[in-house]
């Protein structure tokens, strides 16, 4: 099954690395990866998608919980939970493909966010599902490049991943 | 308010945290460092010929102490030396802090002499690392890294210091740390109390229960709470290899160590047991055979210090994550006017194990005969009778290893010190110098091979230069005698490399050194040769012992078979 773990890192040198490394070494496989810093300097936010029955989920948690560098972390698919990653597309767009390319977009409330004689660039956000279905519909028109930020994502309600 | 360099604050650091000895080689980067421990006698500093042999000599140390071993190595090659030693630290959770001499740091990155990213290279095999950033942090950062080297489940810590950080021109305001916080560091010290009462009822109530304990037991201290529960109830125990000695083996409830070379009665116990209880070991695949088939009829308790470490390879019904002497200690406050409800179940369950006991009584090998090579298992009972069983042994790995594990009787944790993890060839002698430097009171003795000792033994010139008297007893087989024994098992005997030709006389090696070295070939040399070795304990002997090359080390479980599945000697399986 798919998870989705979250982490707060310690703002450090080498503290991404220590974190990839584990899942090199022990095997464990990372789908996407999203790091950036939080209102806290000294703290780094990192999401991992990754795959596993219950027993690699539970080692991948109580690995990561090991390492000096993480303070804390979340399976966010253990509850209920928001996921969103940002995708930028760029898909041919000549002649009767323009209009095409511009119905999906908005069927999938994305946006032309630039443009060209030939090329539209679109940006889209959602769960990986849909941004999945956006490239699926998008291919035969013609995708030139992706580029997607890998999942980010946040409890429902009041549940907190802070110190 | 003490101004000192960052070179001089790391000297100073290491003498308030009543380190004595720390074990290292010199090189550009850590020149300044070198030079304020000039400057200061409270640390003695011991020169190494190999930096792997510094990193092993303070790990033996550790391992005997408990305290962490100490290791001062310069960058690039000097760092990379050390590796394998880190390594086989961290795989037997031997607490340890290595100090790397860095190139300055405007030269970082830029593939400068000497220069190698030791944080990146030792990253998988270290509890943590750091990188000093401004020479002011020295003492807070070695404080962290002597705090989580040895808290928790102990390792390796390596701490990388570039030049610029050690530059005797920049002085900053030292204070000793007497504390550190980590806020995301918390190590657990006492178990689930919840946990631990589910697991007493469930061992007051079994009827074919076995203790199953490792090394958490000896870097835990906890094998005085240990004995005292295990007797209490009675029940058989078994040890890891790094568990040896966490419990008297003399004692009768002992059943040996489990596993690949492991007892028949430990391992044949464990397989029928209705109960397991772990304490500080981690289920490892030289302990369980093929997984799949481990202990079909029991439950099992895991406690461990280390919660990745519980049902990692297999599940357990009652998982306690804590320190072992804290758990077992509430475990005996539980226990403590109750009886094991199943007197005569576990009567019955004696029984089986003293009948597999008495199955391979006087079968484990045959002893030589005059005329004879010698066997090396009969060489282990020689030097323990020597010794009296007290001496510190230290092995390296391979056949050897096994059978000093094996026959050796070991009565105290701490004092049988093997490379059980990473199985570093070259450990052993090294270790022995850590060791024999801080108990010169003790015999301290080697068991070594030839191919092992030929990885380490540029540091009979240490052991020259300090006066170190190890004993090293060198079973001499002239092959790489486990290496043969699974091409003898699973090749046809096909010997491919496992050979050691062109051996040198390791008398005249040992005496160009200036020390004592005895070459044994017949079972009547041994017993003299013994007693020569052990009259002066601070005097370093090399036994040269030639033992009988095609003897193999049994039991031996059969791959991907259950825990009762071995070889019992060449002609006899389970």
């Amino acid at each position: 099954m798919r998870h989705i773990i979250s982490i707060l890192l310690e703002n450090e040198p080498g503290a991404l690395s220590r974190v990839v490394g584990l899942f090199s070494q022990r095997n464990f496989n990372i789908e996407t990866l999203n790091v950036a810093p939080t209102e806290d300097p000294s703290l780094s936010r990192l999401t991992v998608t990754t795959v596993g029955d219950d027993r690699v989920i539970e080692q991948i948690t109580k690995h990561l919980n090991k390492l000096i560098d993480v303070v804390k972390l979340v399976d966010l698919t253990e509850g209920n939970h928001i996921e969103r990653e940002l995708m930028l597309v760029k898909v041919k767009s000549l002649g009767a493909a323009r209009d095409e390319v511009k119905r999906t977009a908005d069927i999938f409330r994305a946006q032309i966010v630039d443009v060209t004689p030939s090329v539209y660039t679109v940006q889209i956000t959602g769960d990986a599902g849909k941004l999945d279905a956006f490239v699926q519909a998008m291919a035969p028109i013609g995708i030139l490049e992706v580029a997607r930020t890998g999942v980010s994502g946040i409890a429902r309600g009041d549940k907190l991943l802070t110190l | 308010m003490e101004l000192l360099s960052g070179a001089d604050m790391i000297a100073r650091f290491l003498k308030d945290e009543g380190v004595e000895r720390i074990y290292g080689y010199p090189g550009g980067a850590a020149l300044h460092i070198y030079d304020a421990l000039f400057r200061q006698d409270s640390v003695q500093h011991i020169l190494v010929r190999h930096e792997q042999a510094a990193t092993h000599a303070a790990d033996g140390y550790a391992r005997a102490s408990g305290q962490p071993g100490v290791v001062l190595v310069t960058s690039g090659p000097g760092a990379t030396n050390a590796v394998t030693g880190i390594a086989t630290a961290y795989m037997d959770s031997i607490p340890m802090v290595v100090l790397c001499g860095q190139v300055a740091s405007h030269l970082i990155g830029e593939d400068a002499f000497q220069e190698t990213d030791i944080v990146g290279v030792t990253r998988p095999v270290v509890k943590h690392s750091f990188s000093i950033r401004h020479p002011s942090e020295i003492p807070e950062v070695l404080k962290k890294a002597f705090y989580l080297a040895a808290t928790g489940r102990p390792g390796p810590v390596v701490v990388d210091i570039p030049k610029d950080m050690t530059a005797p021109t920049e002085r900053y305001e030292y204070v000793y740390p007497k504390k550190v916080k980590i806020r995301s560091y918390n190590p657990v010290n006492r178990g689930h109390s919840g946990q631990i009462k589910k697991a007493v009822d469930m061992m007051l109530k079994a009827r074919r229960p076995v203790f199953y304990t490792g090394g958490g037991i000896v870097t835990g201290r906890a094998s005085e709470a240990l004995t005292d529960l295990v007797q209490r109830l009675g029940f058989p125990i078994t040890t890891t290899l790094m568990g040896i000695g966490g419990y008297p083996q003399g004692d009768r409830q002992s059943l040996g160590w489990l596993g690949m070379h492991g007892s028949y009665e430990a391992n044949m116990a464990m397989h029928h047991a209705d109960l397991i209880v772990a304490i500080g070991a981690r289920f490892d695949d030289r302990v369980t055979n093929n997984t799949s088939k481990f202990c079909p009829t029991a439950k099992i308790v895991h406690v461990d210090i280390d919660p990745s470490s519980i049902s990692k390879t297999v599940r357990a019904d009652v998982p306690i994550v804590g320190a072992a002497g804290s758990v077992i200690n509430e475990m005996i406050s539980l226990v403590q006017d109750r009886e094991p409800a199943n007197s005569e179940a576990l009567g019955e369950w004696w029984k089986s194990i003293d009948g597999w006991r008495a199955e391979r009584e006087g079968k484990l090998y045959e002893p030589s005969k005059p005329g004879e090579a010698l066997k090396p298992q009969e060489v282990i009972e020689a030097v323990y009778r020597a010794t009296r069983g007290e001496a510190f042994v230290t092995t390296d790995v391979g056949q050897h290893q096994m059978f000093a594990a094996q026959y050796y009787k070991f009565a105290k944790p701490n004092r049988f010190i093997t490379s059980g993890g990473l199985g570093t060839m070259g450990f052993g002698f090294p270790a022995a110098m850590g060791i024999k430097l801080s108990y010169p009171q003790d015999d301290v003795v080697c068991f070594t091979g030839e191919g092992s000792f030929q990885m380490m033994m540029q540091e009979l010139s240490t052991c020259k230069q300090f006066d170190v008297g190890v004993k090293i007893v060198n079973l001499n087989n002239q092959s790489l005698g486990m290496v043969r024994q699974w091409q003898d098992l699973n090749y046809k005997s096909r010997h491919a490399h496992s050979y050691m030709e062109s051996l040198p006389d390791f008398a005249k090696l040992i005496e160009a050194y200036g020390f004592t070295a005895i070459k044994v070939t017949t079972h009547e040399e041994l017993a003299p040769a013994l007693e020569r070795a052990f009259v002066d304990t601070n005097e370093l002997v090399f036994l040269d012992i030639y033992v009988d090359p095609f003897e193999h080390v049994y039991p031996m479980q059969v791959p991907l078979g259950s825990m009762r599945d071995m070889l019992l000697s060449k002609t006899e399986r389970t």
